[in-house]
């Protein structure tokens, strides 16, 4: 057929549809070429952070620029402090999430109202965040702390892992949604008539049948949370010490890269900063590609 | 038998009241951020709000107009860059369901989508701002273009596959080239698709601010030379924010309302177009 055609079509024509054909090649190789890029960049710009610190950079507990010391463990520990409390605090809210639109209300306006609630936290600018929670949900936190005898920073982990397990509640949320959504009705028509109750439907179908889609949901809400930047940035209290509790200040990868970066004046410290970007690039693309490998998987069944 | 029968409706029913009221607690945060940002915005939003640059510290009033102007333009210029394309990627990952660069492009596009927004602002700190010497509007722009890239790729494939074969068929049948197929027929039918990624992908990026820490920088006065380092709303909420002046926290609940009000206009916009609820990742 191609070559009946294309003998009655004119030269130009034949040219202008290869030209295009290979601009559109062309643009795939260069998404190709731009993560690559990123991540070239990262490796080749932390070149003097890694020959001269090595590996113990990952675990040296001191940072102190002024006399060219670099440890990483307190962000290193600081990021999973915050990600971790962060998941805790919202897997919880985001599973009820899942569950109230997939199985108990799919439809209506009660779960549009909470549909569009879901959709508009995951849109709210993270600067945001980090401006409410400076200034509202520090001082409740404080209060919090002089109450219960702990040192009233008010800024702190804790802080951040609140603003960031609102943050990273739609992720977990809407993917547990899409996941119990796909349970087919058969299996759970099957455990009613055997007089199943809701809830055992849901504790004995609904999440032995998506638990390693809720699982990725969680993954993915992970790696929102390790990159997320300014609101904790605001929030945390920017030192670089090791932190002694869940309610001292703190620092992650990406609050000390924010930080800091525009003020790194020497090679060593600024190529600190990017070593510390590239730790986080990997980490969060490892997260990110297991997660989604496990959604594959699942809507491929 | 009788009371176990009861017990377990009875655990069924608590359960089901708990996660309805874990599900709408999850609203009070949001309720209460947009209400708080509209209580304390709301009164500094004025003409000379709109119009004016920012006082120095200790004089009341001043405007944030650096910021607006500075916003807008870096925000057309990465759409600018970022439409072309992601439109033509999209078309091509939906025309090359299989092939080997379709396959690692579109892996990549995955990563694009999960790299943290900070680490995109290095490396275009590299890529831009360091050979040209100076912190510029520019190098924003391609930061927040980058990040637009994997939202609006994914959503003109999605549209592009919901064509149906027919309708590209009957373009051949008529002896039209490809080019002519794709750009007269197959992206005309997915206009909506297209557009509500547009928005979807402006609306995610216009509060972005770690990208723009290190290369649009930041500016006090008003600058519309996209070589030059300028302002955004984001950038002056976080620097404004984080300072110790009272007036200058004014400034960022003006600029915070703004940038809010905009950010959910353009999703609540973007759902009335598709009616489809995804939480893009």
């Amino acid at each position: 057929m191609d070559n009946k055609n294309s003998s009655r079509r004119s030269h130009r024509q034949i040219k202008a549809e290869g030209f295009f054909r290979t601009t559109l090649f062309s643009i795939a190789l260069l998404m190709i070429v731009l993560v690559l890029g990123v991540f070239v960049t990262l490796v080749v710009q932390s070149v003097p952070s890694l020959k001269s610190l090595g590996a113990k950079y990952l675990w040296d507990q001191t940072w102190d620029p002024v006399n060219n010391v670099y440890g990483a463990l307190p962000f290193l520990l600081g990021t999973l402090l915050t990600s971790f409390i962060a998941l805790v605090i919202s897997i919880p809210f985001s599973f009820a999430i899942a569950v109230f639109l997939g199985e108990y209300n799919p439809q209506g306006w009660l779960s549009n109202f909470l549909k569009s609630t879901v959709e508009l936290i995951a849109a709210v600018p993270s600067v945001i965040y980090g401006f409410w929670g400076l200034l509202v949900l520090v001082p409740i936190v404080r209060d919090f702390e002089t109450k219960f005898d702990i040192l009233p920073y008010g800024i702190g982990i804790f802080t951040s892992s609140l603003i960031l397990a609102i943050m990273i509640i739609p992720y977990a949320a809407s993917m547990g949604r899409e996941m119990i959504k796909m349970v087919p009705s058969s299996l759970k028509e099957g455990a009613y008539s055997l007089g199943a109750t809701r809830f055992e439907v849901i504790k004995m179908i609904v999440i032995p049948y998506t638990k390693s889609g809720l699982f990725a949901g969680i993954l993915l809400s992970l790696g929102r949370a390790l990159g997320e930047t300014m609101a904790v940035t605001m929030v945390i209290g920017n030192t670089s010490l090791m932190p002694t509790s869940i309610f001292a200040p703190g620092n992650t990868m990406a609050s000390v890269i924010a930080n800091e970066f525009t003020e790194a004046d020497h090679t060593l410290y600024l190529s600190a900063l990017i070593e510390l970007a590239l730790v986080l690039f990997v980490v969060t693309v490892i997260i990110n590609m297991i997660g989604k490998r496990i959604i594959k998987s699942y809507t491929n069944d | 038998m009788n009371v176990k029968i009861k017990y377990r409706v009875f655990k069924s029913k608590l359960i089901q009241v708990l996660i309805i009221a874990l599900a709408f607690v999850c609203t009070l945060p949001l309720i209460a951020i947009l209400v708080y940002i509209f209580k304390q915005g709301i009164t500094k939003i004025n003409w000379a709000f709109l119009t004016q640059l920012p006082k120095p510290v200790g004089e009341e009033g001043g405007g944030i107009v650096n910021a607006l102007v500075g916003s807008v333009l870096i925000v057309f210029f990465a759409s600018l860059i970022a439409i072309p394309i992601s439109i033509l990627c999209g078309v091509y990952l939906s025309e090359n369901k299989n092939g080997k660069v379709a396959y690692w492009a579109r892996l990549a596009v995955d990563v694009l989508q999960g790299v943290p927004s900070i680490v995109i602002g290095i490396a275009v700190y590299f890529w831009v701002v360091k050979p040209m010497g100076t912190f510029s509007a520019f190098s924003g722009s391609i930061a927040l273009a980058v990040m637009m890239l994997p939202i609006m790729i994914r959503s003109t494939e999605e549209t592009l596959k919901m064509i149906p074969d027919s309708l590209k068929e009957a373009g051949y049948a008529l002896g039209l080239p490809y080019h002519k197929v794709i750009l007269r027929v197959i992206l005309p039918c997915s206009i909506s698709g297209i557009l509500s990624g547009i928005l979807l992908s402006v609306a995610r990026i216009a509060g972005e601010t770690a990208p723009l820490l290190f290369t649009a920088f930041g500016n006090p006065y008003l600058n519309t030379n996209m070589g030059k380092p300028m302002q955004s709303l984001p950038l002056l909420i976080f620097n404004y924010a984080t300072s110790p002046y009272d007036e200058w926290h004014d400034l960022a609940w003006g600029a915070a309302l703004i940038l809010l009000f905009t950010v959910l206009l353009l999703n609540i916009f973007t759902k009335l177009i598709t009616k489809r609820w995804h939480v893009q990742l």
